[in-house]
């Protein structure tokens, strides 16, 4: 490497394009809402966790060998870009009532991220209900529900880096979100779930906590 | 490379360069000499079968070994590894002490010691196994359980989470596994790898 590449490595990287593998750089925001959740969590012996996103291998890691949960990957965000990429997003609010394969009430807690602000509502009800279903009671479902009016069209990979702070690590989606969804609404997407926590964070990124009755 | 000029010149009168007299001829007979038995300590050490191979049944062994080719049934390798290749298509369950998954893989997955899902690797099933690490880029639908067998669960509080995950956590990029696999068969960008 010769001297001026030493001196200039910052702007040729700059220049680069970021490929969705490429891990570095990926902002940091603070939770308030997943330590919470974790509580949630560990009061129980041997939580089962369902995520919806796609599988981080950091959180797999974190949630399996730090808190022993067993944990349920089911990429929902992949099954809403193949829907909208096939131009069948009709089809998705029935086949999401078909989706998941576990038994009712068997889950302690769901990560649920952002999908809900990705879907029609249709489609929200419809997960949301299944949702509710798969719920123990005492369980919590985490969600986060976007504040600005939708532009992008991303997807983001939540990845945990401790209790009290995620990484944000967008990646290309067939849609963006759809609607920004007021509280009463996403309190009335989830009827048999109570609110436990609500926080709005600096990034305009509302977190809810939800739990289910016992 | 000023040094390197002074070492080849002749001090005190002792020939510095008695090594290009002997005839190269003796070395290189020795050393084809050797490699019949390299190769065939490495024909014994790892196993492989090919991408055109298609075995549908039960697949039991007792070495290390890497599939290229299509598997459907079950694998059994209870002390040793398991490699997907790249070219590798499985519809079984298996068990194995380690697996480590760079195609495709349908089905079950029971490993002693770690499952390691690499770079476009695709597990559709539930995975059993203390240690797990997803590469960014993979595929995983199914369920992984951490519990060693035989260990009771213990909940770990977030308080304590929180700071062993900190203290264990490498930077973004590095990846936290050591396969003792060949190397040949690791994808170029698995340094990219979030893994446990």
């Amino acid at each position: 490497m010769g001297l001026l590449d030493r001196l200039a490595p910052r702007r040729i990287d700059a220049d680069a394009p970021a490929g969705p593998s490429v891990a570095t750089d990926d902002p940091v925001f603070a939770t308030k809402a997943l330590r919470k959740f974790l509580t949630c969590l560990t009061s129980r012996e041997t939580p089962s966790l369902l995520d919806l996103g796609p599988v981080v291998g950091s959180n797999v890691s974190f949630f399996g060998e730090q808190l022993g949960c067993k944990i349920f990957v089911e990429d929902i965000f992949a099954d809403l870009d193949r829907h909208a990429r096939q131009g069948r997003l009709g089809e998705l609010p029935p086949f999401l009532k078909k989706r998941f394969p576990q038994e009712s009430a068997t889950v302690d807690g769901i990560l649920c991220w952002d999908l809900i602000d990705y879907l029609d509502k249709a489609a929200a009800q419809e997960l949301a209900l299944e949702l509710t279903r798969l719920l123990r009671p005492e369980g919590a479902l985490l969600a986060f529900f976007g504040g600005n009016p939708p532009r992008e069209s991303h997807y983001t990979k939540y990845i945990v880096k401790d209790e009290v702070n995620l990484k944000y690590r967008p990646y290309s989606a067939a849609r963006g979100r759809q609607t920004v969804l007021l509280n009463r609404d996403i309190i009335r997407l989830f009827p048999g779930l109570r609110v436990s926590d609500s926080f709005l964070l600096q990034n305009n990124l509302r977190e809810i906590l939800f739990r289910k009755p016992a | 490379m000023w040094k390197r000029d002074e070492a080849v010149r002749p001090t005190s009168g002792q020939p510095a360069a008695t090594p290009p007299q002997q005839p190269p001829a003796p070395v290189h007979a020795g050393a084809t000499g050797h490699r019949p038995d390299a190769n065939h300590q490495m024909e014994k050490d790892i196993v492989n079968i090919g991408k055109s191979v298609v075995i549908k049944g039960e697949l039991n062994g007792s070495e290390d070994l890497t599939i290229e080719g299509h598997v459907e049934g079950t694998i059994q390798l209870k002390d040793h590894i398991l490699t997907i290749g790249p070219n590798g298509r499985i519809k079984a369950q298996v068990f194995a002490k380690a697996v480590i998954v760079l195609g495709e893989v349908t089905g079950n997955v029971t490993a002693s010691d770690k499952v390691d899902i690499r770079d476009n690797g695709s597990v559709d099933g539930d995975i059993i196994s203390p240690r797990v690490a997803i590469a960014e880029g993979a595929h995983f639908r199914g369920s992984v359980d951490m519990q060693r067998k035989g260990a009771p669960a213990q909940p770990a509080k977030p308080a304590q989470t929180a700071a062993s995950v900190s203290s264990s956590q490498q930077p973004q990029g590095q990846s936290q596994s050591q396969p003792s696999q060949p190397s040949q068969t690791q994808p170029q960008h698995a340094a990219q790898r979030v893994g446990a």
